[in-house]
């Protein structure tokens, strides 16, 4: 049995804005286990990014208790929660969110300069991560000359720097034509059968939803319970 | 471990305008600084290079300055007998009696004309008493003849006080003979003529103003000073030369207040400018900044990155400042001494220690405007700044 990486128990994120109070995520309980895509659904507003953002210690819970590999993240200081995001998470933002001064390999070595590699191995790995996202030939492009697609993939080659144990996708075709999109998807599937990255990916897109091995639902902030969905032959 | 430095380049590159005007700020308010350091520094530098060790100079008690004081030539004459005076080998004491006088010369800079201190003295030893003074052009003046040697300021700044021009001041007119070079010090802006000369214009033959005497050894001048406070029958004061000298640079004092208070004012402006920058860097890059969080880059790591970047501003606007100020570097000009009443005139020195201060005083003004924005950076919550656009 695989085991569980991501396990949340009664978890609910509550937001005020001005006198309201908005409850993003009520109650929620997920398993994740190693190895699983998982694609988060819903209309907006129903809680999928909060409880992504949760998964991945960028916000904090209101009530419940979440585990991510094992750790209590709520234990956490920032200086703490900035290190286990380094080591564990790789993120994949839907505007990608490069850094626009840094180039290609700048912005994929940039998390491995938090970890124990000298100069050498950094640039070692990150350009290993980008030759395999198959951006060999664009290293020392800046992002203002790569297109949509490339940029997304110099996301993704920087989420994997650093080899870590989860990665975590925002919309990350949101932004892309169809054919960038089905490549990152493609790329995205490729890296949790063959490399065995549990992926926690939230969309709109069905077509991406598809490339998914669990696809969960949220409403209102309540995660639905697990149903079968045709899954998009690798 | 901080962010990559070329991060930080490369975004001042980027926005380069504003990175160009704020470094311009804060550069004026370095050159400001600089400029009134450099005239201080020359100011300074021109009284402390007068006077040579061991020479007293000896004034009537309680006189401040030799404009100011009444010498007898009785009291020259018991001076001269004093035990400690150096004497030359003819066995005459290295004593010189002098009168300073002001005459009023037209100038490069006033219309209106400016007052030069005039010096009579007897070649010998008034000369041997200062052996650092050269002749730059011409000759020395003569005893006995209406002729002036003047300081290389004088001549530099007054066009009256050149080689084989007349000067005309008292009761007529002075043949200027020679130029000479007192190296960096004060006695360049002074007309030395002969002392008797300078007597019957000045109707002033029986009290002139000082008398200079050189002292041996060197460290038996505290001692001759001292006797002659304690002597009651003279009635002279006496300090060293180059005391005499340095306590003149007072003068530097108001200008090196006003230049010192408008450059803090201009400080507090460009630390405003320099804050400004550094917001709307902050601002703009709310999105890099959640990403960098998202990355594991802690607080500290985002605070030092835009903590360094506002210095790195606040060094360009110091180079700056030190160009524009460069060229004032030996440009001279001259200030009007409230102990003298006349014009010493001094190069700006813009010297190594000078930029260093300058340098530092743009990182001041860096570190005083980067520091908010920089907090202001770490403070972002990750998905408030992701928000961002």
């Amino acid at each position: 049995m695989s085991e569980v990486v991501i396990e949340a128990r009664k978890l609910s994120k509550t937001f005020k804005r001005d006198e309201f109070e908005v409850r993003a995520l009520d109650n929620c309980d997920i398993e994740i286990k190693r190895g699983e895509f998982v694609a988060l659904m819903g209309p907006s507003g129903s809680g999928k990014s909060t409880l992504m953002h949760l998964i991945a210690a960028m916000d904090r819970a209101t009530s419940g208790r979440i585990a991510v590999l094992g750790e209590d993240l709520s234990q956490f200081d920032d200086a703490e929660l900035a290190r286990w995001r380094n080591r564990h998470i790789g993120f994949i933002f839907q505007q990608f969110n490069l850094i626009p001064v840094l180039t290609a390999l700048e912005n994929v070595e940039l998390p491995l300069k938090l970890t124990s590699l000298n100069g050498k191995e950094r640039i070692a790995q990150a350009e290993t991560a980008l030759r395999l996202v198959g951006l060999g030939d664009r290293m020392t492009h800046f992002p203002r000359q790569l297109s949509g697609g490339q940029e997304q993939r110099v996301a993704i080659a920087r989420a994997i720097a650093t080899d870590p144990d989860i990665l975590i996708a925002d919309e990350p075709t949101g932004n892309l034509d169809a054919q960038s999109a089905s490549d990152v998807m493609v790329m995205l599937q490729k890296l949790n059968q063959d490399f065995g990255k549990t992926i926690i990916m939230v969309t709109h897109d069905r077509h991406a939803a598809e490339y998914a091995t669990v696809i969960r639902h949220l409403e209102k902030g309540e995660l639905k319970p697990e149903v079968e969905y045709p899954k998009k032959p690798v | 471990m901080r962010l990559p430095f070329s991060y930080n380049l490369r975004n001042l590159w980027v926005r380069r305008g504003t990175t160009l005007m704020t470094a311009l700020g804060i550069g004026l308010t370095v050159a400001v600084l600089l400029s009134i350091l450099a005239l201080v520094g020359g100011l300074r530098n021109a009284f402390a290079s007068t006077g040579v060790a061991g020479n007293v100079l000896v004034m009537r008690q309680s006189a401040e300055s030799e404009l100011s004081s009444n010498f007898t030539r009785e009291q020259f004459q018991d001076l001269k007998l004093r035990p400690g005076i150096q004497r030359d080998a003819t066995g005459q004491a290295l004593a010189s009696l002098e009168l300073v006088s002001t005459v009023l010369l037209d100038s490069v800079d006033y219309e209106a004309g400016i007052n030069i201190s005039i010096r009579g003295l007897k070649p010998n030893p008034g000369f041997a008493l200062r052996p650092e003074i050269k002749i730059a052009a011409g000759r020395w003046f003569s005893a006995g003849k209406r002729e002036v040697t003047v300081g290389k300021n004088v001549a530099r700044r007054n066009p009256e006080a050149q080689l084989g021009k007349d000067l005309r001041f008292g009761k007529g007119a002075w043949r200027v003979v020679g130029v000479f070079d007192a190296g960096e010090s004060a006695a360049n802006s002074e007309i030395w003529a002969d002392l008797d000369q300078v007597c019957s214009d000045d109707n002033r033959c029986d009290t002139l103003s000082s008398a200079l005497v050189r002292v041996e050894p060197v460290s038996n001048v505290g001692p001759f000073i001292q006797s002659l406070k304690d002597d009651q029958r003279l009635k002279v004061g006496a300090m060293t030369e180059q005391f005499y000298y340095e306590q003149q640079s007072s003068s530097a004092a108001p200008i090196q207040f006003l230049g010192i208070f408008i450059a803090l004012v201009m400080a507090v402006g460009s630390s405003f400018a320099a804050m400004n920058t550094m917001y709307a860097a902050v601002a703009r890059r709310s999105r890099e900044i959640g990403t960098l969080r998202v990355l594991g880059f802690s607080r500290f790591s985002v605070l030092l990155s835009f903590f360094l970047e506002s210095l790195v501003l606040a060094l360009l606007g110091g180079i700056v400042g030190c160009l524009l100020v460069l060229p004032l570097d030996g440009f001279t000009t001259g200030i009007g001494s409230l102990i003298t009443f006349s014009e010493v005139a001094f190069r700006f020195k813009i010297t190594p220690e000078i930029m260093l201060m300058g340098i530092g005083f743009a990182l001041f003004m860096g570190a005083l405007g980067g520091l908010l924005p920089a907090a202001a950076a770490a403070r972002k919550q990750i998905l408030d700044a992701l928000r961002d656009i």
